[in-house]
């Protein structure tokens, strides 16, 4: 069953953002970890990078293949996930949770009400699957 | 002879599935000027008289196999024993291509993992690829590999002015349209300590070679730490030549972070300036910023050993654009021919080897530098190659040497001046196994026979 947490919000291209204070947590959803299988490295930026809404900001590969990963809002990177490193699985096992990829200081925070919640998230995956 | 295989009606067939009238009708797009132009070729020959007219061609070479050369630069006359040849003419070696699909490829597999260690084993190094075209691309995929390191923030690279220049050039067409800024200049007399000052934090890599172009060679013992602690991380990428390693420390062994160069000495023959072979090893920690095939030997579920490729996710037929390199092609035959030279050398064979190329350059350059006119460079320790200053401009001796001499005739080294203006009459000799004392004996004989009064030549 696919999990879509409905206390964040959506890009198109399956990646998820939490407000958390004034900062923004960022990962990719439940269903992108699915369609992956197997994930066996995450690629991430460094701390301290200033990248904007729809830039690459890191490279997921799995057993089947490599995604490019996109970020939802703009903003200045203080922190990624290094647990990744060595255990890059733990986005397989907990997408929304502890598979967390980025935590940023956003740039512009009205960028926030441009994504999607997880009503018209459900439609993507939805038109996605039916297309397969 | 006509080799296109398909007929009328086969193409009108095709024409009208695609929704074209004529061929022509393809080639629209192209200028009418351009699309036949006229070919001033002579009458066509039968097979017997262009084979006739070929091998009379063939004749006016000079065979780097039975004539006296002491020509090196980057590619070197060594024995290769017949056991190299046996082995990659076998066809199922011969015909290979890249072994996408493991379970019918083991062989090959198999051949490339033995390469990929043994690369390591000679270099000191964690991880090697299945190899680049020849030591100029790996020396350039080397570049792409740290300015990847570094996530493409660092765009300043530092190349050592003695590196082949070749290679150098080769950098500059690999890495157009990147923006890099490529320092070192083109100064061989450059000291190593000037070139490592200019590292700095924005310094992705400094890349020096030892043998270095001249033949010298670079003391390189603590230049790894000067430059991580410079330059905050940046890399040092060094140029071997791997004969060299059967007498010297490898590059691992002080700390380098990439290791490369041409491998062709490994057996590989002239073969006419190709097909010759990139070797290129790196540590574990930056096997996926690598270019190239990787090999990784694992378990079936039957417990069995299994050869696979492995981190394909860099590579072009998974990651297409962002890849690590998109000019990934591996030279599968000629790793594998480096691959039984190796073995068939093995460890005491490759360093008596790289011994004889040392004994006798350093006899050679003993000789030479007896004659009048001639003065061997010697302010650095050399392998198998050296500077000799001459007389007369180098092309000039050259001449002589191959013309001049009666019932002989030798193939003087490299000219100097081609790719350092200040280093007119100036020539770079290179020894090795090959050259037998008597060669070596008469090669010195015939540039003392050279014409030369007052420095000048007369001929």
């Amino acid at each position: 069953m696919m999990n879509i947490d409905t206390g964040v919000r959506y890009l198109e291209t399956h990646e998820w953002a939490r407000r958390e204070g004034n900062e923004i947590v960022i990962g990719i959803t439940d269903y992108a970890q699915s369609t992956l299988s197997d994930i066996v490295y995450v690629e991430l930026p460094e701390v301290g990078d200033t990248l904007a809404k729809g830039d690459q900001f890191g490279v997921v590969e799995s057993v089947k293949a490599a995604a490019d990963v996109y970020l939802p809002m703009g903003g200045k990177v203080v922190a990624v996930n290094t647990a990744l490193e060595d255990t890059p699985e733990l986005v397989n096992e907990d997408a929304f949770g502890a598979g967390w990829m980025v935590r940023l200081s956003p740039t512009n925070v009205g960028e926030w009400e441009e994504l999607l919640d997880a009503e018209a998230y459900q439609k993507v995956v939805e038109e996605e699957e039916a297309a397969h | 002879m006509v080799y296109i295989p398909h007929t009328d009606v086969e193409r009108r067939e095709m024409l009208a599935a695609i929704g074209v009238n004529r061929l022509e009708d393809l080639f629209q797009d192209i200028p009418e000027k351009f699309r036949y132009p006229h070919l001033d070729l002579p009458e066509p020959l039968s097979e017997m008289e262009i084979l006739q007219e070929l091998q009379f061609l063939a004749t006016l070479n000079l065979n780097a196999n039975t004539t006296s050369t002491f020509l090196g630069a980057g590619a070197y006359r060594h024995w290769t024993p017949s056991v190299v040849d046996y082995v990659i003419s076998r066809g199922e070696f011969y015909t290979a291509y890249t072994p996408y699909q493991a379970e019918v490829s083991q062989g090959t597999l198999q051949a490339i993992f033995e390469y990929e260690s043994m690369i390591c084993d000679l270099t000191g190094m964690e991880v090697a690829n299945a190899s680049h075209y020849d030591g100029a691309t790996a020396a350039a995929e080397a570049v792409i590999q740290a300015y990847n390191v570094f996530r493409k923030k660092r765009a300043k690279i530092v190349i050592a002015p003695t590196v082949h220049p070749h290679y150098r050039q080769v950098i500059h067409t690999y890495t157009q349209g990147m923006e890099l800024d490529i320092v070192g200049g083109d100064d061989p007399t450059t000291p190593l300590d000037q070139l490592v000052e200019m590292v700095d934090e924005q310094t992705a890599c400094l890349i020096v070679q030892t043998p270095d172009f001249l033949g010298r060679l670079v003391n390189l013992e603590g230049v790894a730490d000067q430059v991580h602690a410079r330059g905050k991380g940046t890399l040092l990428a060094v140029v071997v030549n791997p004969i060299s390693l059967g007498l010297l420390k490898p590059p691992g062994a002080y700390g380098a972070d990439i290791a490369l160069g041409e491998g062709q000495p490994l057996g590989l023959g002239l073969n006419f300036g190709g097909p010759y072979l990139g070797f290129y090893a790196t540590q574990m920690q930056y096997a996926r910023q690598m270019a190239g095939r990787l090999v990784g030997k694992t378990v079936d579920s039957a417990g069995q050993d299994g050869y696979v490729m492995t981190l394909t996710t860099r590579e072009q037929h998974i990651r297409r654009d962002k890849a690590t390199s998109n000019i990934c092609s591996n030279e599968g035959l000629m790793a594998l021919a480096a691959t039984v030279y190796m073995a068939a050398l093995g460890k005491h064979g490759l360093r008596q080897i790289a011994e004889l190329n040392y004994h006798k350059a350093h006899y050679a350059a003993s000789v030479i530098d007896e004659l009048d006119g001639f003065t061997v460079i010697k302010n650095r320790p050399f392998f198998n190659e050296f500077v000799v200053r001459c007389p007369a401009p180098v092309g000039e001796i050259n001449a002589f040497l191959r013309n001049d001499i009666e019932e002989l005739e030798i193939i003087g080294g490299y000219d100097l001046a081609l790719d350092y203006p200040r280093l007119e009459n100036h020539m770079l000799v290179a020894v090795t196994e090959m050259n037998s004392r008597h060669e070596i004996d008469l090669f010195a004989e015939a540039l003392g026979a050279f014409p030369v009064e007052n420095g000048r030549s007369h001929r």
